[in-house]
């Protein structure tokens, strides 16, 4: 135990880093999936395809390999950043992929004659989407978003060995000097975690339940 | 709801106007593309021999090797994961709530965790209690808490999508509750998660890359010594190599995953979709 309250600035310093990762790449990654997820639904041939071509690409590559690209290849091209930033990149490109695929499945819940209703009163493809789909696809979706988030976090972990001094890093640094206490302060890096994904698992299971009782 | 309802189909001046905005969008990721290719010829990085270094038998060797090790603990962690998955699901199911509810405890702490924790858990976490534990075990104990929590619960979701009058059917013919589960619910439940467990099975093999961090030998491993033997210049050539296999593999997979859940859907009505997040972590 003493070991955990003797690093409790440790912990607190992996602690932010790790909720700064999952914050910008989550900002990032969502901005980026809606993007993906309105090429994919779009009327233009060639952004359809380049969205699914991404989203196929990235969700068979393992994110270890996303942080290989992003760490060891980057800098061949003469792009040098901060171990942090390559991180949020590869955090960023990898779960695109999933916000785009929770939207774009919020998008196809949403039913056919709201879709056909808004076309035949005259609405672009812009207007029907912007308009009548996705404010009725928002409330369906924010669940499964929260789930990415929360897989998000879990995978910031991966970070640790990339450079990143966050909190699964801080827990093998401090397990490697207390040789006595490695259950206590990696259970310790687990508290952290569970802090992070349990309130968010709890909130999206109550929202998913109020839009199941809505429908 | 199919895209196609979003949009009408294009007359000759929507046509015209795609056209030219899929011009300018090709030109946009070429020019994007361009600069990269731009920065790595700067660097050599279209020398012939570059690329050549593919050819050499003892790298393609190594990284078959490290693919066989990648396959032998994905398909390992699978079972085992298939094997607790159903017992937590029957746990969590039963009505016994002394059971059920430290089950489902079990399950969502589980869940709750990076998988990359788990495996140090393992890894650094037993031989600090005096059991020693190859880089290989622990990629696999590690893949099997995470997963096998994940798994049952899509066992869970396919019993329950069952309609109730199956359950009730059985009793009627006097079946007991154990016995249902397993003639009546379980038969047609295993059908309607099949596509499910195949798209797990993509995530878990995405997942044995983890075991680079512990140091097991599995594909990005051997590709990453290849690397530190070689040179960092031949990080391009290996890594995309690496990218490609996993990407052919895991490919098929989820085209396997895909079809078994529309020709499911097509025969017996319904399956249970995996959810984005699982597919994420």
């Amino acid at each position: 135990m003493d070991a955990v309250v003797d690093n409790l600035d440790a912990y607190r310093q992996g602690f932010v880093t790790t909720l700064a990762l999952t914050v910008l790449a989550s900002v990032l990654a969502l901005a980026l999936g809606t993007l993906l997820a309105a090429m994919r639904v779009s009327p233009v041939p060639t952004l359809r395809g380049a969205g699914t071509a991404y989203v196929e690409i990235v969700r068979n590559t393992p994110l270890t390999v996303v942080f290989f690209f992003a760490v060891f290849v980057l800098p061949q091209l003469d792009i040098g950043l901060s171990f942090f930033a390559f991180a949020v990149i590869a955090v960023t490109v990898y779960h695109a992929a999933f916000f785009c695929e929770a939207v774009r499945s919020g998008i196809n819940a949403v039913g056919v004659g709201q879709a056909e209703a808004a076309r035949s009163i005259g609405l672009t493809f812009t207007q029907s989407l912007g308009l009548v789909i996705l404010p009725q696809a928002l409330r369906t979706v924010v669940p499964p978003l929260i789930n990415v988030v929360i897989a998000l976090t879990k995978n910031t972990s991966i970070a640790a060995a990339f450079g990143v001094v966050e909190l699964t890093a801080v827990g093998t640094r401090l397990a490697n000097a207390n040789a006595d206490a490695v259950l206590a302060v990696l259970a310790g890096v687990a508290g952290c975690y569970l802090l992070l994904t349990l309130p968010s698992g709890w909130l999206a299971g109550r929202l998913e339940r109020r839009v199941a009782v809505a429908r | 709801m199919s895209e196609a309802v979003l949009y009408d189909a294009v007359g000759p001046r929507g046509r015209r106007r795609v056209v030219a905005g899929s011009v300018v969008g090709v030109l946009l990721v070429a020019a994007v593309l361009g600069v990269a290719a731009a920065r790595m010829a700067a660097n050599g990085g279209f020398e012939a021999d570059l690329w050549r270094v593919l050819t050499r038998g003892d790298l393609q060797r190594l990284l078959a090797r490290g693919l066989a090790a990648t396959l032998r603990a994905a398909l390992l962690a699978m079972t085992l994961s298939m094997a607790v998955g159903a017992l937590l699901a029957i746990g969590r199911l039963s009505r016994r709530r002394w059971l059920a509810g430290p089950v489902g405890a079990w399950v969502e702490l589980f869940r709750g965790l990076p998988l990359l924790l788990l495996i140090l858990f393992v890894f650094l976490g037993l031989p600090a209690l005096g059991v020693t534990v190859s880089t290989f075990w622990a990629l696999v104990v590690g893949l099997t808490l995470y997963n096998s929590a994940v798994i049952g619960e899509i066992f869970r979701a396919g019993i329950l999508s069952l309609p109730k009058g199956q359950t009730e059917a059985a009793y009627a013919i006097g079946l007991r509750r154990g016995q249902a589960l397993r003639i009546i619910l379980l038969p047609q439940a295993v059908r309607r998660m099949l596509p499910a467990l195949v798209s797990q099975l993509v995530t878990l093999l995405k997942d044995t890359s983890l075991g680079f961090v512990i140091g097991y030998a599995e594909l990005l491993r051997s590709g990453r010594t290849a690397v530190e033997f070689l040179g960092g210049r031949y990080s391009i050539p290996i890594y995309t190599a690496i990218a490609v296999i996993y990407i052919a593999v895991n490919g098929s997979l989820s085209f396997l995953a895909r079809w078994l859940d529309r020709y499911t859907r097509r025969r017996y009505g319904r399956t249970v979709q995996p959810s984005v997040a699982d597919e994420a972590a």
